[in-house]
């Protein structure tokens, strides 16, 4: 496989989507769990983009979101980004906080831990429905998060790829809350070394 | 109604008066003018990286300091701008996220300024302007008509450099 993601097999991209599929329905079920409310969750989409088209996959460059951030480790190191327009992250704090829905209109300590933390639980579950999928053990570090326009929170993991090549390959699921009060985007970023590692290991190469 | 041009990641554009070259959402990328104020001549190039020689993919020479900025010199000479007057101005190169251990890759919005400034003073094209490093998004552009390089962030407003 070359370094650049361009050149992957309709089985390839399937299998890609299958992970996503199980690893995004674990944390979906989580997150329903924390909030006590239904998720809805699109199928995974995988794509292999520019790297500047990015951003329009959560609605272009310019929109306000919350990133929470977490780099991981193991045998197949990548990065997970959890975004949320800014209002949801917003609805999502007055759920968590136990507050009247509105009422949160920016983000204070507390807020962002609790935030932070459900960027850990989601990724936690979703590492870990990759961990019986395919048996590779990965481990996050803990989570950053900003608030700020989506490009230049992408930014942080688009020059990551930047290095090795013009295309990012993302496996990102759409979160919707059964009142639609919360969207939220959860992109799993493979580094360009470690896609070979995750699909031998279920056995597409 | 002067012409709004969209300069993408990893992308450059030139132009002449009235038209705006704008880039949306910086983060640790930086967002490099270049503008000869008699002929009204002018680029905006969106830079990810410092060096292209240190990267395995460098096909696109847009996405590198040491490549883009003497390709957007160019670009804007055969327009008919003066290399005497050109002047350049630079925003962006943020952290976005803050690491208790801070790799190499997370401070790339430091060295990525670093290496515009360094290519710059290489080119000899004086930096007349600049707003890089916080911890904060920007959105930049350039009035070719005017050469003013806005500078848009959420929460510390808009400021002219």
């Amino acid at each position: 496989m070359s370094d650049d993601v361009a050149s992957l097999s309709a089985n390839q991209m399937d299998a890609l989507r299958e992970i996503g599929n199980v690893g995004a329905g674990n944390s979906a079920t989580a997150l329903s769990q924390i909030i006590n409310r239904r998720i809805d969750m699109n199928v995974p989409r995988v794509s292999i983009v520019p790297l500047g088209e990015v951003p329009d996959l959560v609605g272009g460059p310019d929109v306000m979101v919350v990133g929470v951030f977490l780099r991981v480790y193991g045998k197949a190191p990548s990065n997970i980004l959890f975004l949320l327009p800014r209002d949801s992250a917003f609805y999502l704090v007055d759920m968590l906080m136990g507050k009247k829905r509105g009422e949160t209109q920016k983000l204070d300590f507390m807020d962002e831990s609790a935030l932070m933390e459900i960027g850990n639980i989601l990724s936690g579950a979703y590492l870990n429905a990759l961990f019986n999928f395919t048996n590779i053990s990965l481990l996050p570090t803990i989570p950053a998060l900003a608030m700020d326009m989506a490009g230049a929170i992408l930014s942080v993991v688009l020059i990551q790829l930047g290095q090795m090549g013009d295309h990012a390959l993302v496996i990102e699921t759409e979160f919707n809350t059964d009142d639609e009060g919360i969207k939220g985007h959860f992109f799993l970023v493979p580094d360009p070394g470690s896609l070979e590692t995750i699909l031998s290991a279920v056995g597409v190469e | 109604m002067p012409e709004l041009v969209k300069v993408g990641m990893a992308d450059a554009k030139v132009g002449t008066a009235p038209s705006t070259l704008i880039s949306y959402g910086l983060g640790s990328c930086i967002g490099i003018s270049l503008y000869d104020p008699q002929t009204k001549v002018g680029g905006l190039l969106h830079i990810m990286l410092p060096d292209s020689t240190q990267s395995r993919a460098n096909e696109n020479r847009a996405k590198f300091a040491d490549t883009g900025i003497p390709d957007m010199l160019n670009e804007v000479l055969k327009l008919g701008a003066s290399r005497s007057r050109l002047v350049a101005k630079i925003a962006g190169g943020a952290q976005m996220f803050a690491f208790a251990n801070a790799t190499d890759i997370m401070r790339v919005g430091q060295r990525n300024a670093q290496a515009a400034k360094d290519v710059l003073a290489g080119l000899g094209i004086p930096i007349i302007g600049e707003d890089t490093g916080g911890s904060y998004g920007r959105t930049v552009s350039i009035d070719l008509s005017n050469g003013v390089y806005k500078v848009k962030t959420i929460d510390k407003g808009e400021k002219e450099i």
